[in-house]
Formats: structure tokens, sequence, C-alpha cells
């Protein structure tokens, strides 16, 4: 008996061990530990879109910033809702949203300062193969039209109901059909773009999604695009620096590298080309001014 | 079913691919919960020996309450923990929120209840006959505490298990704690939504079974020293 127990404890000890080891190397490269190089800046928490992240442009664009001032970008990937909370908290150093109106409100309540445009993307109504509602025939490239053919015909359509900026365009469109959601066939998942979108795939349900998360997940999917173009449709994403008055601790150094960075031209491009490998075409369009 | 067969595939490529990442997210893993359960245990352990011994007022009450927070909603708990950590909340100045350490706070406040939990129940018993015998040979306070411990080693080290098991195995709370932040905080779980979200499924199976050996492993353990 007393065997195991010593075994027990000497796995557990070794578990601690090898963990030690290897995750140590990943971990943030504190900038005050390292040669100074030009300018040491302290981790930077970003708060952000799920899409920003599971579309895998972060991934792509960060390593550069992280490189050039040797600090390392904390993203935290939520729906633009609670982004938009740990902003007001302080609990974010900087955001990366989809939701315009909010922002413009976020930055007028002195929560925020400086806001930029960075990109922008757009929503699609996607849907099984068949699409027995027939949106492709009958909406064209109308979405509050889809939205209504979908609502008369009760076929399934799965909200993100995540009070993310794509949920609240999808309120907007709704908004614009004069329709009130409700019913069996309207399904309020909760959750990200990505497992939305799986739940769609599964229940044979419409939905609407940002372009981004959808094409790199068509793999994945049967799901088709079946109303796009709408000028509804637009999906602006902004960069917000947190009002580093409203609470201590915000880097507000970092902050601003980061937004001088993210609309510099050089990033700017290296958005443009993300995806246009996979793809074919951009996941996002740059237009900061 | 071909995703579980390629998952089982994955696993086996990412254990043996020395891909740093996925080494980062098991070892990150461990340590969190690893380091949870030592810092519990300091006081859980007593704790659970002196209210399974000791008659004192509102006992029962005690009791009930541990016993309500042993199935205390993993989310719940990092929620609580999250408005405190928040820079707006009252602990906001340690500036720890979307770290190891919250994640660790958030672990500690989850198994807590579990380990005094099992320990009390398990002392309930034969511990006040172990405690005599040991004052009767003259042990003092803390003597008496250690020899409660070796005398009942055996379940509270199933309670340590028990309680790594909930904090390794947990996602609520590490997921809003922690942020899920690639190569900073994000643990076997996480990383298993993550890659859920993303329609990754055999990545996400792959990850999953990881855990799950792991835990087989343990488990076995468990077994045996129990059973022994």
């Amino acid at each position: 008996m007393k065997k195991y127990y010593v075994l027990t404890i000497g796995l557990l000890l070794i578990f601690a061990l090898v963990s030690c080891g290897p995750a140590e190397t990943p971990q943030p490269e504190e900038p005050e530990e390292q040669t100074p190089q030009e300018e040491p800046l302290g981790p930077i928490t970003l708060a952000t879109t799920t899409s920003t992240e599971n579309s895998g442009l972060l991934d792509d664009i960060l390593p550069h910033f992280e490189e050039k001032y040797s600090t390392r970008v904390n993203v935290v990937a939520v729906g633009t809702g609670q982004a938009m909370e740990m902003g007001k908290n302080g609990d974010a150093d900087v955001l990366l949203v989809h939701a315009e109106a909010t922002e413009i409100e976020f930055v007028n309540d002195g929560y925020g300062v400086d806001r930029h445009r960075v990109m922008y993307n757009d929503f699609i109504i996607v849907g099984p193969e068949d699409d027995p509602a027939g949106l492709k025939e009958t909406a064209g490239a109308d979405a509050a039209k889809a939205l209504s053919i979908i609502s008369e015909n009760k076929v399934p359509f799965a909200s993100r109901g995540d009070d993310s900026g794509t949920h609240k365009k999808e309120l907007e469109l709704w908004q614009a059909a004069g329709i009130e959601p409700e019913g069996d066939w309207y399904k309020s998942v909760g959750q990200g773009m990505g497992a939305t979108l799986n739940f769609a795939n599964e229940q044979e349900a419409y939905t609407m999604t940002d372009r981004a998360t959808y094409l790199s997940m068509s793999d994945e999917l049967d799901l088709v695009i079946l109303v796009e173009g709408d000028e509804l449709m637009f999906n602006q994403y902004g960069v917000i620096k947190v009002n580093p008055e409203k609470h201590t601790g915000i880097n507000k150094e970092g902050a601003d590298r980061f937004v001088e960075w993210i609309i510099s031209d050089e990033v700017q491009q290296k958005i443009s080309d993300f995806g246009k490998d996979e793809y074919g075409q951009s996941l996002f369009v740059p237009n900061a001014e | 079913m071909e995703n579980i067969l390629q998952g089982f595939q994955g696993a086996l490529s990412l254990i043996f691919s020395g891909d740093r990442e996925v080494y980062s997210i098991i070892g990150l893993s461990l340590r969190v919960s690893f380091i949870s359960v030592l810092i519990s245990m300091a006081f859980s352990v007593p704790a659970g020996i002196i209210i399974g011994m000791r008659e004192f007022p509102l006992r029962k009450t005690v009791v009930m309450v541990i016993n309500t927070l042993m199935g205390l909603p993993p989310v719940i708990a990092g929620l609580f923990v999250y408005l405190f950590l928040s820079r707006s909340g009252p602990l906001g100045y340690l500036g720890i929120l979307h770290t190891p350490k919250a994640m660790i706070i958030a672990q500690v406040l989850l198994i807590s209840p579990i380990i005094t939990g099992i320990t009390m129940a398990s002392v309930k018993d034969r511990g006040t006959l172990v405690k005599n015998t040991a004052y009767t040979l003259g042990a003092g306070r803390v003597q008496i505490l250690w020899t409660l411990i070796r005398e009942f080693r055996t379940s509270i080290g199933s309670s340590l298990i028990a309680g790594y098991g909930r904090a390794i195995s947990e996602v609520g709370a590490v997921m809003l704690v922690g942020g899920n932040i690639k190569g900073f905080t994000r643990v076997m779980t996480t990383a298993i939504v993550l890659e859920t979200n993303m329609g990754n499924f055999d990545q996400a199976i792959a990850i999953g079974i990881v855990l799950l050996s792991l835990f087989f492993i343990i488990n076995i353990i468990l077994q045996r020293i129990q059973g022994a």
C-alpha cells in the first residue's frame, strides 16, 4: 500500500517537473529581462472577437509586432460584448472589435480613446446546399428579404445569441426586415462563430456569418453561401485604446504602439495578403484611413 | 467516425511530434492543477480533519456548506474570481486576471471543498480512536495531527487525486479567468473548446485523448491504493 502511495507522489512530482520544463520556454518573453531593444513594452492584453482569432489572422500578423517590440500580445478572444466589457473594466489595453455603433458610444462614454478603422470583411448568409427556403432564387442580394423568407417558411436559423458584433448585426437585419425572430425555428446558440457554424451544419440550418470564419472553415462545412453583397452586411473592424485614465495598470505605451502598428501601411498590406494563398481571396480588406 | 479515428492518430502524433506549443499546453495544465492541489492541500487537509472530528457549534451547517460547495459549478467559481480580479474589482490592483495565477486561484476555490469533504468523511469514524491512542502515548497537538494524516494517508491521497482530476478536467473557470491566451494561459481543456469551435474536431479529440490517458494513469494508481 505504501509503495503505491509513494508511487503516486512520485508520479505527480514527475508530472510537475516535466511540465515545468517545456512550459517555461514559450512563456511570455519578459521584455524587462532581455537586453533592452528600441522600446521595451510590457505585455499587452488585446481583447478581440472570436472571428479574428478563429480565422487565423492574428496568428499570422502578431508575431511581427511581438518581434519588433520584443513584447508579447495576450489575445483574449471573446464576443464583442464581452470584449467591450473588458475594456470598461480596465481588463484589456486595446480592443479590436466590430460593432461600429457600439464602438462610437464606447468612446463617447469615455471608456476608450483614439478609435480607428482597421479593416472590413462582410457578412454572408449561408445555409444547406439544397436551400429549402429557396433564398438563392428569391432573395438575391437582399439580406432583409432573405430573413423574412426564412421566418415565413419557419426553416431553422441559427443565431449566435451572444451579444457579439455578429449577433448585433444579425439583430439589425431582423429589424430592417421588420421581424421579431421568435419560435422553434429560431435557435439562439449562445456560442462563438465557429461553434454556431458547426451547429448550423449539423442541424441543416441557415445562419449569418462573417466571411472570414466561413472561408477558414469551409472545408469542414456543407453549408454554402446563399446571400452576399448587401451593403447592410458590411462588417467594419475598429481598434480602440482603452482609456488609461479610467483605471490604473493599463499599458498605455503598448496600446499606442499597437494602434500605430496595425494601421501602418506595412501591416495593412499583411492583412490584405492574409488568406490569398489558401482561399484565393482576402479574408479581410484593410481600410485604415 | 472518421473524426474519431483521425483523433486517435492525431493523439499519437501530437504526443510524439515534439511540437513545443502542444507540450506547453499539456505542461501548463499539469502544472497549474498540481500547484492548485498543493496549495489547497495545505489548508484543506487539516481543515477536513478538524471539522471531521471536533464537535463545535454550527458544525452541521459547516458540513452542509462544504458538501454543497463540492458541487460548485466551475463557471461560477470562475465568475467569482473574475469579478474579484478584474481591474474594477476589489483585487484589481494585483493585475493578475488572465494569468496562470488567476487560474490557480479559481481551481483552489473549486477543489478545496472536495479535498476537505473527502478528508472529513474519512476521519469521521475511526479518527477519534487514533487521536485518543496518540494522546495516551503522550503526543502533542501537532503530533496528533501528523499521526492522523499518516494514519489516513490513503483516503487523503484519494481526495488529492480527486481534486487534481476535477482541476485538470474543468474548463469553465479557466476559460473565463485565464482567457485561453495562446502560449500563456491555454490549457488542454480550453484548447479542446477552441479546436472544436474552429471545426478541427480531430485535433480536439486528440488533445482529449491525451487528457484522458493522463487521467487513466492517475486512476490506475488510485485504484491500486484503494484496493491495497
